[in-house]
């Protein structure tokens, strides 16, 4: 019975087409689940672009290696930001979130490849953003979600909101554009100054690539060398100003003069992967701060309410989905050498839907923040104090 | 006379009754000096904090003790230092960051609010910030207007900051130790013109567990007649007002505020439910100001029933600072303004 069902699963496999047709009959779902994950390729050697470089002699490697293990979870990971941004739209729409929802759909793959080039143990902090690296950084799809809806079980109990979520190790969410830049170099000081071995890395966008503490801090960490890995997502728009429009010079990995730097393809997670790992080794060697510059892109505007088509074209957004879609490029790559299976890469796809999905009804449901709650967490270890509410005879308490 | 001098000085020995007088300067670099050998997260960075002694010398002798990783020299970039300043507080480390004076505090003030004093509020309590803003305040002498805000108010205004101005030389020292050891963000107005002066420092001062609680105002006179509040180089104006009032039979109670935020109201409503006459006096400007605030707070509690006249403020001219002597002088309050005011007040 297992030789019979064995040939059944070879024939069949042969006569599928490699690029995700559908397998839709009885037999063959059958045939699929008695199929052995030893019949998987178990890792592969893939050819990454090369680097531009600055101030560099050499760059990261020319080829990454993907296990299966890697591969399915960098895929799991990038479908959970992707479907996590797309619920949020759905429930922004609903009104059920309110106010600023900066959505990160189309740039998955920075903040999944980043995190696969570092430790949970060094240091991240970005700007707006936000909702991706928190959740690489340790957050989960609930408490994100339920800190969108500003209710009790968010992460940051319904106080931040969008902006403003941390983990540990992740200092937000930061609201003002290039004020996390200096906030990162100097928890890259206080890396370096306990001597840790640990690293920041601080991101910021091509927008607020022309800020002038960006400056100031890279002279600082620069001269103090620290380790701090300056990462700019270059998705080609600083909310409705393409690059051309704000900036003299577009290539940012130069930006930082005497900071090396590189400039790579931000869809292809392996790529970010492997230019974060010769960053990080770059700071912790103790050589100073390096500059990666990730080209990338939003599928969404701006914001929710941008719909981001008054300065882009539908046809630039329909390119850039169809051909440097940051999943997809995974999923083939994964395919066309065998790495997992069609049904198996559905699979994730079904099980991460129902994660959204559970965590959208958790976060339209849990209540919201107790009124009691307004006043507290203003300081830190401090005895309970009083607040003055909207007129003289409110007295409202607070605790740490 | 000779004798009597020398007699006095034997039972102040054997009494072990040792009078010190320390400079508010000498006061603040004690603190620094006990803070930062107490515990190693503690650093300092600002222009000059280093190498140069410090711009006003508060920091004299510390990079030689403790050398370039505590005592750090930063380039005049103040929003990029207090940036990395708040970053490694959020990340640790117990960061002291001097302002070389506040005017410059204005180009990191996004800093100091939005990344510094919101941010515990805004993760709901996931991340503190342990850091202390420092350097001098509010008018010198001849600096013109650019070196002479005051910023108690704009400081003031903020939750999530605590805000400290010191007077004495036992203020400075107790009240930046107990900045330094609080988990939260603090604004620490110093004063140029009051570095180099001299006060009587305790033997309980001199200890190195010295501390002075955030949020209590010092009686530092008491008196019967009219209350005057005040902060920082101003309370010196208020004594010496109360001195030459205290010849005509005026009895000033003298209020050292200590600290802006927290205010401190139930002292200054202690104070006037007894005198029933209330003056502040500050060096800043009148609107939306420290007086302003205090001023609201007693209409709007329980002294204002025991007010025998308005109370009202005396403050710095509605100007930006002038240079030459004679407009400098008369755009800050006198001890004559003062005492004016007191009498006005109570209608003598």
């Amino acid at each position: 019975m297992r030789k019979m069902l064995t040939i059944i699963s070879n024939v069949l496999r042969g006569s599928a087409s490699r690029n995700g047709a559908e397998l839709v009959s009885e037999g063959a779902r059958v045939v699929v689940s008695a199929r052995t994950y030893a019949d998987f390729t178990p890792q592969a050697t893939f050819d990454i672009k090369k680097c531009d470089l600055h101030k560099l002699e050499e760059g990261p490697p020319l080829q990454a290696v993907l296990t299966r293990e890697e591969g399915l979870q960098y895929y799991r990971t990038m479908q959970t930001i992707r479907r996590m941004e797309l619920k949020a739209d759905q429930l922004y729409k609903q009104k059920i979130i309110r106010g600023f929802c900066h959505l990160y759909d189309g740039q998955e793959a920075c903040a999944v490849g980043i995190e696969t080039g570092i430790n949970l143990s060094d240091h991240l902090i970005t700007a707006y953003r936000a909702h991706g690296y928190t959740l690489t950084r340790g957050g989960t799809v609930r408490e994100i979600m339920a800190e969108l809806t500003g209710r009790r079980g968010g992460i940051a109990k319904g106080k931040g909101g969008s902006m403003h979520m941390y983990t540990k190790h992740f200092y937000g969410g930061n609201g003002i554009v290039g004020a996390q830049v200096p906030l990162g170099a100097g928890v890259a000081l206080a890396c370096k100054y306990l001597g840790n071995n640990e690293i920041c890395v601080c991101l910021y966008g091509d927008g607020a690539a022309n800020q002038g503490q960006i400056f100031e801090t890279y002279n600082m960490a620069s001269l103090w060398k620290l380790p701090c890995i300056f990462i700019c997502e270059n998705n080609k728009y600083g909310m409705g100003t393409s690059v051309e429009r704000a900036a003299a010079s577009t290539d940012y990995y130069k930006r930082g003069d005497f900071i090396p730097g590189l400039r790579l393809d931000g869809m292809d997670v392996l790529c970010v992967r492997e230019a974060t790992k010769f960053a990080a080794e770059h700071c912790r060697s103790g050589k100073g701060p390096i500059l990666m510059e990730l080209q990338t892109y939003r599928y969404h505007g701006h914001s929710m309410s941008d719909p981001g088509v008054s300065y882009r074209t539908r046809e630039e957004i329909q390119e850039v989905r169809s051909k440097s879609d940051p999943i997809s490029m995974l999923k083939d790559r994964m395919l066309s050498n065998n790495m997992a299976s069609v049904e198996e890469l559905k699979e994730i796809d079904v099980e991460v839907r129902k994660e959204i999905e559970d965590a959208a009804q958790f976060a339209t449901t849990d209540p919201e923040p107790p009124l009691d709650d307004l006043c507290n967490h203003i300081f830190y270890n401090d005895p309970p104090m009083e607040v003055r509410g909207t007129n003289p005879w409110t007295k409202l308490k607070s605790v740490s | 006379m000779n004798t009597l001098l020398i007699v006095l000085l034997i039972i102040m020995e054997i009494s072990q009754i040792h009078f010190l007088y320390v400079t508010v300067r000498d006061a603040l670099n004690q603190a620094l000096d006990e803070e930062l050998e107490r515990d190693e997260r503690v650093f300092l960075l600002g222009e000059e904090v280093a190498q140069y002694d410090g711009a006003y010398k508060v920091s004299r002798g510390l990079w030689k003790k403790y050398g370039d990783k505590r005592i750090i020299d930063t380039p005049i970039t103040e929003m990029g230092f207090a940036g990395i300043a708040v970053g490694a507080a959020m990340a640790g480390l117990r960061p002291i960051c001097e302002f070389m004076t506040f005017n410059f505090s204005m180009q990191a003030i996004d800093q100091v609010i939005n990344s510094a004093a919101k941010t515990y509020y805004m993760s709901a309590g996931l991340q503190p910030v342990p850091i202390v803003f420092r350097g001098p305040n509010g008018a010198s002498a001849g600096v013109a207007a650019q070196h002479s805000q005051c910023f108690a108010a704009w400081y003031g205004h903020c939750p999530g900051l605590k805000v400290v101005s010191p007077w004495s030389a036992e203020d400075a020292k107790g009240l930046l130790k107990s900045a330094i050891r609080d988990d939260n963000p603090v604004v620490f107005l110093e004063n140029e013109l009051m570095y180099g002066v001299p006060f009587e420092m305790s033997e309980e001062a001199q200890s190195k567990d010295f501390l002075l609680p955030i949020g209590k105002a010092k009686i530092e006179r008491q008196g019967n007649h009219v209350t005057l509040v005040s902060h920082s180089r101003m309370v010196s104006l208020c004594l010496d007002a109360a001195a030459v009032l205290a010849k005509e039979g005026i009895e000033c109670e003298v209020i050292n505020m200590r600290t802006i935020r927290p205010l401190d109201a139930e002292a200054i409503e202690t104070s006037v439910m007894k005198t029933n006459h209330l003056i502040t006096v500050e060096g800043g400007w009148p609107q939306f100001g420290v007086g302003a605030e205090i001023l609201a707070r007693i209409m709007e509690g329980p002294a204002f029933n025991f007010l025998d006249a308005p109370a009202v403020r005396v403050t710095g001219v509605d100007i930006p600072m002038p240079y030459a002597k004679i407009l400098e002088d008369n755009s800050i309050p006198q001890i004559k303004d003062i005492i004016f005011s007191v009498k006005k007040t109570l209608n003598v």
